[in-house]
């Protein structure tokens, strides 16, 4: 028994050997890509597209929502940062300063088109058309009465908002608040939403905190459902509950299309034309930021720029818009590609 | 008592207690069969379910294509480097002649999957003396195709509602009668890594990836294992320090894994400095969370080995540590390894702590150590969920099957070594 032990102790000392054998990596082929799970999708078929494509290993696509993956890629330059990072929204002042304290001076920013969120319902009940204020009214939990006072959200029906809405009760499945999702609805329409009221807009003056709180927060009392990230879990639940809406990213609709329709908002249906055009009003741009200290260091992350900013990955007719990416308009793309292309960095002004 | 007729066992109130309890027996019986029955239907329930959707998952629909190199197309020096997207249309062209307009030839080419014209592709990369020749070639069919071919389309709907139209559905039916279209059994599903075309999407890659990383996981948390449960339980001095210790490693088995995973994220990654997404840091960070659990179980084998045993060896001459070593660890050994076992099945299951390290990512390339980026079984499974092409939903469902495979085959092992080596004293 004593070989047993041996060969224990053996082992244990291989897996340590084994762990500490790879702190020194100082060289890295493969591109490493961090960022949004919005994004994440399109990173990852282009990555997909550039491995079959090239002669470069495929790169690593990690879903760690934006402001993670921004985190992360700002940690510093070498190699065991990442290459590029995804965003369902822009950089923000403070995450280029955190950049450029850890050494991330250049930055190429790239806007590779436009995600729409979407506001839908089971295909067996009617289709609703809403607009901005009136969806406020909807999910706000502090709303003005009559009278300007501001009280908690009495509408229990879309019809108490609205007549013309449906006398169904107002009961919406959406993202919880650590998705990109949620702050881009809270941002387009909740924040939107309630600067149409005089009542609200006249407690911007006397109480900005106060105002950004009644615009920004989403009623709790049970009419508002937080259905996880998961946006294939609200589909399903719509299917089941005919009088829900929910609340999720364009591609899911364009895939499910034969169960759920998506509600008219402002009088415009969420569709790929009406996206693109910029005409639907709850649309935000995609993002993808390289570092520039990389190009070179990683092989391999010229090509990948180049692929993703092809016609064939991100233009009208290209495999990224049959993954519901919305492109850009035809000469922002043209210009985008070359920045992007010249690895053109972001200055602190174009800000 | 006396032999009185009314005696406490006897009698009319004697019999209505009887009754009572011999009721109450059957209500406890029923009550615990009841529950053993509702448990077994959410398993039946859960399972079926599960297998239902994910069968087709396991087959993949595959269009003939009639295909000729001709040299207008391919050139014989560099025959990886030919336009191969209107050598498929030609081909699906003989089936179906009157496809001309643009439109039909957008329809024809969304017919194929793009891992169809790599197919095309390398059948004359490898074997350039094809050049000029015509060769039959099964290749992958489109998701919407797959889903189409599957059934899962209902031809019924206003065709603004269906992902595929009515020009590429009467391609399709074309094609079927005429024998092109197969269902076959999709063995590139087990071999192949990851993809964003559900038709091309395979598990190899995260099966590889939970492999090193659990072999990582059992070479670290083994042997410190039970090298800890064997001082704590045969050389550890009954000091209040050791019920600290032991207090403890208890409350490590119910700290929630996604801790352990912040603990890999701040240890192996940012001061060890090792890569991120590779299995060899899940395996670590897995290690932590299984060392607890290998720890209590092996004390219970320990524990389970007789005084006597140890008693005896030390009765004839052997050392405190030959005691262990030749008689109470081979003996535990069965109950020990059961132990291990249910905790490696608990590791492989375990996603959340990944989630810190990077291992949920989208990874193509098979990791062929365990310093490779890699994904994991149950991250593969998060992944594809969460993705909207309705191809993924059977193959979410039929990764659940392999991961079901792999856990029931682990317990098994589990439970045989068990049966078959335990002594019972």
């Amino acid at each position: 028994m004593k070989s047993e032990l041996k060969s224990l102790g053996l082992a244990t000392a291989a897996a340590v050997a084994l762990a500490g054998g790879a702190a020194g990596q100082d060289t890295r082929d493969t591109i490493r890509i961090v960022g949004s799970s919005t994004v994440f999708p399109f990173s990852a078929a282009v990555a997909e597209q550039f491995g079959r494509t090239s002669d470069f290993p495929t790169p690593v696509v990690e879903a760690t929502g934006s402001g993670g993956g921004l985190k992360l890629f700002c940690a510093g330059i070498g190699v065991e940062h990442p290459d590029v990072a995804n965003a369902s929204r822009r950089i923000e002042t403070s995450e280029i300063e955190r950049c450029a304290g850890n050494g991330v001076t250049e930055i190429v920013e790239v806007k590779i088109g436009y995600d729409g969120i979407v506001l839908g319902n089971a295909r067996s009940s009617d289709r609703l058309a809403i607009d901005i204020p009136a969806l406020w009214l909807a999910l706000a939990a502090e709303v003005p009465d009559p009278d300007g006072a501001i009280v908690a959200n009495p509408y229990a029906t879309w019809s108490e908002i609205d007549p013309r809405l449906p006398a169904v009760a107002i009961r919406v499945m959406g993202p919880p608040p650590t998705s990109g999702t949620r702050d881009a609805f809270v941002e387009l329409v909740m924040e939107e939403g309630c600067g149409r009221f005089e009542a609200v807009a006249a407690i911007e003056e006397s109480d900005e905190d106060r105002y950004d709180r009644i615009c920004a927060s989403i009623r709790e009392d049970g009419a508002f459902v937080e259905a996880g990230e998961n946006d294939n879990l609200i589909v399903r639940k719509l299917e089941a509950d005919p009088d829900a809406f929910g609340i999720f990213g364009f591609s899911f609709l364009d895939r499910n299309k034969d169960k759920i329709q998506g509600s008219k908002i402002g009088g415009v249906d969420p569709t790929f034309d009406n996206i693109a055009a910029g005409v639907y009003p709850v649309s935000r741009s995609l993002y993808f930021y390289v570092k520039n200290a990389h190009i070179g260091v990683v092989p391999g992350i010229r090509e990948y720029v180049a692929e993703f900013t092809g016609e064939d990955a991100w233009g009208p007719f290209g495999y990224l818009a049959d993954k519901g990416l919305i492109p850009l308009p035809d000469a922002d793309r043209s210009a985008m590609a070359d920045r992007a292309n010249s690895a053109v960095p972001l200055s602190p002004r174009s800000m | 008592m006396a032999g009185a007729p009314t005696s406490l066992h006897m009698g009319a109130a004697a019999q209505r207690r009887l009754r009572r309890r011999y009721a109450r027996e059957f209500r406890f019986k029923a009550v615990s069969l009841g529950a053993l029955g509702l448990m077994a239907l959410f398993l039946v329930g859960f399972i079926g379910g599960i297998v239902a959707k994910g069968w087709s998952g396991f087959v993949t629909t595959e269009i003939r294509l009639d295909v000729t190199y001709s040299e207008r197309h391919v050139d014989a020096g560099d025959p990886a480097g030919g336009g191969f997207r209107p050598i498929v249309v030609e081909a699906l062209r003989k089936v179906i002649p009157e496809a001309t307009e643009r439109d039909d030839m957008r329809a024809l080419l969304g017919l194929v999957s793009n891992g169809g014209f790599v197919a095309v592709r390398d059948a004359v990369a490898e074997d350039p003396s094809l050049v000029g020749k015509a060769v039959e070639i099964w290749v992958p069919a489109a998701s919407d195709i797959d889903m189409l071919v599957k059934g899962h389309v209902d031809r019924g709907l206003p065709e603004d509602r269906r992902r595929t139209d009515d020009r590429t559905i009467g391609f399709v039916d074309r094609l079927e009668a005429a024998g092109d279209i197969r269902a076959t059994f999709n063995w590139d599903f087990f071999t192949t890594g990851d993809s964003r075309e559900p038709e091309l999407a395979g598990i190899g890659g995260a099966v590889l990836g939970s492999f090193w990383m659990l072999l990582v996981t059992f070479l670290v948390s083994f042997p410190t294992g039970v090298a800890a449960a064997v001082f704590l339980e045969e050389f550890a001095p009954r000091k209040k320090w050791v019920d600290v210790i032991e207090v403890n490693i208890n409350n490590l088995a119910a700290v929630p894994s996604i801790v352990f995973g912040l603990l890999g994220l701040a240890v192996f990654l940012n001061v060890m400095h090792l890569p991120r997404s590779a299995p060899v840091v899940g395996g670590l960070t897995l290690a932590l969370m299984t060392l607890p659990t290998i720890v209590i179980a092996t004390r219970a084998a320990l524990k389970g080995v007789p005084p006597s045993i140890r008693e005896a060896a030390l009765g004839l001459g052997a050392s405190p540590a030959q005691v262990v070593s030749h008689h109470v660890l081979p003996l535990a050994l069965p109950r020990l390894l059961t132990g291990a076992i249910v905790g490696m099945a608990q590791a492989l299951g375990e996603s959340a702590p990944l989630l810190m390290i990077g291992m949920v990512a989208f990874i193509v390339d098979l990791p062929s150590g365990p310093m490779d980026a890699a994904t994991a079984l149950p991250v593969q499974i998060y992944l594809w969920a969460d993705s909207p092409e309705r191809g993924f939903v059977e193959k979410t469902s039929a990764a659940i099957v392999v991961l079901l495979a792999f856990l029931v085959a682990m317990n098994g092992v589990a439970v045989y070594l068990r049966q078959r080596f335990e002594i019972r004293w």
